[in-house]
C-alpha cells in the first residue's frame, strides 16, 4: 500500500489518471463491506449460533435431540408436508403463469391479483380461513365431520395451510419469464408440426427451466419452514401434527434450549441440502442445452 | 438403509397419508394449558402402565399443549380432545357455552369442583429480592417492573390480576375503587404483555426483563429448579388466590371415538393417590390431605380466597373484568 502511494507522490498525478474506477474504489471498497457486514451480522452469524447452541452439549446430545421419537415424527411431517404441496403448487404454478402470459381473457388481471393474495394476507388468517371452512362449527364442518373426514387439526389441513402460502411462488417466477420469451418460438415449433405438448415439453419448458426450478426451491423452503399458519391448523398434537417448526418452538418452551437448537439445525441442513439439490439440477439441465 | 426400514418409512407415510387407517391400540387426547407439560407427561405414563395391568388394552396418550383460551378454542373449532385439562373452569364452560361439547352441569362430575389439584399466585424475583416485594401492594410502586402475561390469551394471566384484586378488596377499607386503582398501577408497570403463562416466564428469566414475575406456584417452582436456584426467590404473599385448574371429558368426542370409559378413569386416576403424588412431584397442590402432608415443606401454607367466594365465580369475573370493554380494557386503555 505505502509502495503505490510513494509511486504516486513520485509521478505527479494528471486528471486523467483520477479515471472512474480509480476513484470509485473506496466507494466499491465500503459497499463491499457494507454488504459483506450486513450478510455476515443478519444471515452468517445466526447461523453460527443456531449450530454453536445445538452443538453446545456435543454430538451426542445433537444425535439425541434430532432422534428422539417427537423429533422423527416432525422430520417426517415436514417431509411429507413439503412432499405433498410442492408438485401440486408446480403444477398449479406452471399452468397459471401459462395462462396469464400467454392469453387474454377476462379476468386476468383478477387471476393475477389472486395468485399474489397468499403473499399479502398475513399467514396466521390464512390458517384460521381454513379454521373457518372446515373447523367443527365451519362452513363444510358438520358434513365432514358426517363422513368422518377430519381435515383441520390433521395432516390434511397442515397440507392446505401450506399450499395456500406456497402458491405463487412457482407462477409469480415464471410470469415475467413466459412474458419476455415471447410466443415466437412456440408458434415455429406449431407451424412445424410440433403437438402442443411436444412444443411445451422441447421448446417452453427449457426456456424457462431455471426460473421454474428457483421457483420451486422457493416454495420447497417456505413449506417446510411455514409457521403461522400451520401453527393455526395443527392443534399441537406431539408426535403426530407437529412440523419441525413447531416442534423447535415447544422444546425452547419446555427449557430444552440445546434440542431447540438442535432441531433447528436440522431445518438448516434441509435448507441446504435444497440449495445443494438446486446446484446439482441447474449443472444437469444446463448442460443438456 | 436396510429394505425391511425402507418398507416400514413408506408403510409410516401411506399410514399417516391416511389419518382414518385402523387403530389397534386405544388413544387418548389430552388438550390441555401450558405449564402441564411435565406433569402430564408423567401423568400419562403412569396410567398407561396401571390401564394395561387391569384391562390388558395397550393405550397412548397424547398431548397437546398452549394457551388455555386458544385450546378451549381449538376443541370447539374441532381438535378432537378425549379430555381437557385447561388452566379455569371458564375455557372449559366454552366448551359447553360456545361448542355444546359438554353438559352444563360438568364441574360437579367429579369431586372439588372438577379441579384434581390445585395451585396459586406467586411472586418470582431476583435472588435477594433487591426491590423488597413482599405483598400485591409492593408490585403497584413506582420502579417496579412487573412481567405477566395478557389477561385476554392467558388462563394465568386471568388468575394474577384476580389475585390482585381480591387481595386489595380484603384489605381493611378495603373496595372495588381501591382494588381498580392498585391493580391500575400494577399494570403500568408491566413492560411487556407476552400472550401465555410460558412466554412471561421467558420473558423475566431468560431475556432478564423485570423484577417480578407473576406466575402460577407451579410455573414458578419449575423455573427456579431447571434455571437456577441461585438467581431467582419464591415469595409467597400473605394472601393469594386458589387457583382451581379444571378437567373435564369431552363428551362428543368419547362418545364417537368410544372411549368415554378409559377417558373417565383417566380423570380419576389424577384424584387416587398415585396421581395426586405425580401432581405434587410437579409442583401442583394435591387436593388429598394424605399426600398434601408428605409434600408440605414444599407448599408452605398461605391464606387463600377463591373465586366463588369473591366475584361470584367465572362467568361473572370474565364479564365485568376481561370482556370487551371490561375494567381491564379501561384500565389498559387509560394506562397506555
Amino acid at each position: 500500500m505505502s509502495a503505490i502511494v510513494a509511486a504516486r507522490r513520485a509521478q505527479p498525478l494528471t486528471r486523467a489518471a483520477l479515471s472512474a474506477s480509480e476513484d470509485s474504489r473506496p466507494v466499491r471498497l465500503a459497499l463491499t463491506a457494507a454488504a459483506l457486514g450486513f450478510l455476515g451480522l443478519f444471515l452468517f452469524l445466526p447461523l453460527v449460533a443456531v449450530f454453536t447452541e445445538a452443538l453446545s452439549k456435543g454430538g451426542e446430545a445433537w444425535v439425541a435431540a434430532v432422534s428422539e421419537p417427537e423429533a422423527r415424527a416432525a422430520l417426517w411431517l415436514t417431509l411429507k408436508v413439503a412432499a405433498l404441496s410442492v408438485p401440486l403448487v408446480t403444477v398449479f404454478g406452471v399452468a397459471a403463469a401459462w395462462l396469464i402470459a400467454r392469453f387474454d381473457f377476462r379476468g386476468r388481471r383478477l387471476l393475477l391479483a389472486l395468485i399474489d393474495l397468499p403473499f399479502a394476507v398475513s399467514p396466521v388468517i390464512a390458517g384460521l380461513v381454513f379454521v373457518l371452512l372446515f373447523g367443527r362449527q365451519g362452513l363444510f364442518g358438520p358434513a365432514l365431520a358426517e363422513h368422518g373426514v377430519k381435515v383441520i387439526f390433521a395432516v390434511p389441513g397442515i397440507v392446505l395451510a401450506t399450499l395456500f402460502v406456497t402458491l405463487p411462488f412457482v407462477a409469480r417466477e415464471l410470469i415475467p419469464l413466459l412474458e419476455a420469451e415471447g410466443r415466437d418460438e412456440e408458434e415455429a415449433a406449431r407451424t412445424l408440426g410440433a403437438s402442443g405438448f411436444q412444443m411445451f415439453w422441447r421448446v417452453t419448458l427449457p426456456n424457462i427451466r431455471f426460473g421454474l426450478l428457483y421457483g420451486v426451491i422457493l416454495a420447497n423452503a417456505r413449506a417446510m419452514g411455514e409457521f403461522g399458519a400451520v401453527s393455526v391448523v395443527s392443534g399441537h398434537i406431539r408426535g403426530l401434527t407437529n412440523t419441525l417448526p413447531l416442534h423447535v418452538e415447544i422444546l425452547y418452551n419446555e427449557y430444552r434450549f440445546q434440542a431447540a437448537f438442535a432441531v433447528a439445525s436440522l431445518l438448516a441442513f434441509l435448507a441446504i441440502g435444497t440449495l445443494v439439490a438446486k446446484a446439482l439440477l441447474e449443472r444437469r439441465i444446463g448442460g443438456s442445452r | 438403509m436396510t429394505t425391511t426400514r425402507f418398507r416400514r418409512l413408506l408403510a409410516g407415510f401411506a399410514l399417516g397419508l391416511c389419518p382414518l387407517a385402523g387403530a389397534q391400540t386405544t388413544t387418548l387426547l389430552n388438550v390441555s394449558y401450558d405449564p402441564t407439560r411435565e406433569l402430564y407427561q408423567e401423568v400419562n405414563a403412569a396410567f398407561a402402565r396401571e390401564w394395561k395391568q387391569k384391562t390388558g388394552q395397550s393405550l397412548t396418550i397424547q398431548q397437546s399443549h398452549g394457551g388455555s383460551g386458544k385450546q378451549a378454542r381449538a376443541v370447539i373449532d374441532g381438535l378432537e380432545a378425549d379430555v381437557v385439562t385447561l388452566a379455569l373452569a371458564y375455557d372449559v364452560d366454552a366448551l359447553h357455552k360456545v361448542g355444546g361439547l359438554i353438559p352444563a352441569g360438568w364441574q360437579q362430575r367429579l369431586p372439588h369442583n372438577s379441579a384434581p389439584y390445585t395451585s396459586t399466585i406467586v411472586f418470582l424475583v431476583r435472588k435477594g429480592n433487591p426491590k423488597g416485594i413482599r405483598d400485591w401492594a409492593d408490585l403497584g410502586k413506582p420502579g417496579v417492573q412487573v412481567i405477566t402475561p395478557n389477561p385476554k390469551t392467558s388462563g394465568g394471566a386471568r388468575w394474577n390480576y384476580l389475585a390482585a384484586w381480591g387481595w386489595a378488596l380484603r384489605q381493611p377499607g378495603g373496595s372495588e375503587a381501591k382494588a381498580r386503582e392498585l391493580v391500575t398501577r400494577i399494570f403500568r408497570n408491566v413492560p411487556v404483555l407476552d400472550s401465555g403463562a410460558r412466554g412471561s416466564t421467558n420473558t423475566f428469566v431468560q431475556r432478564g426483563i423485570g423484577d417480578v414475575l407473576l406466575a402460577w406456584e407451579n410455573e414458578a417452582l419449575l423455573a427456579v429448579r431447571e434455571l437456577g436456584p441461585d438467581q431467582f426467590e419464591i415469595v409467597l404473599p400473605p394472601l393469594t388466590i386458589l387457583a382451581e385448574p379444571s378437567v373435564a371429558l369431552v363428551d362428543q368426542v368419547v362418545d364417537a371415538k368410544g372411549t368415554r370409559a378409559v377417558a373417565q378413569a383417566y380423570l380419576e386416576f389424577l384424584y387416587t393417590p398415585a396421581g395426586q403424588a405425580i401432581a405434587a412431584r410437579h409442583y401442583f397442590r394435591p387436593r388429598q390431605a394424605a399426600v398434601a402432608a408428605k409434600f408440605a415443606a414444599q407448599f408452605p401454607k398461605t391464606a387463600t380466597f377463591t373465586i366463588d367466594e369473591v366475584f361470584g365465580g367465572w362467568t361473572k369475573a370474565q364479564a365485568a373484568h376481561f370482556g370487551d370493554g371490561g375494567t381491564f380494557d379501561q384500565i389498559y386503555a387509560a394506562g397506555r
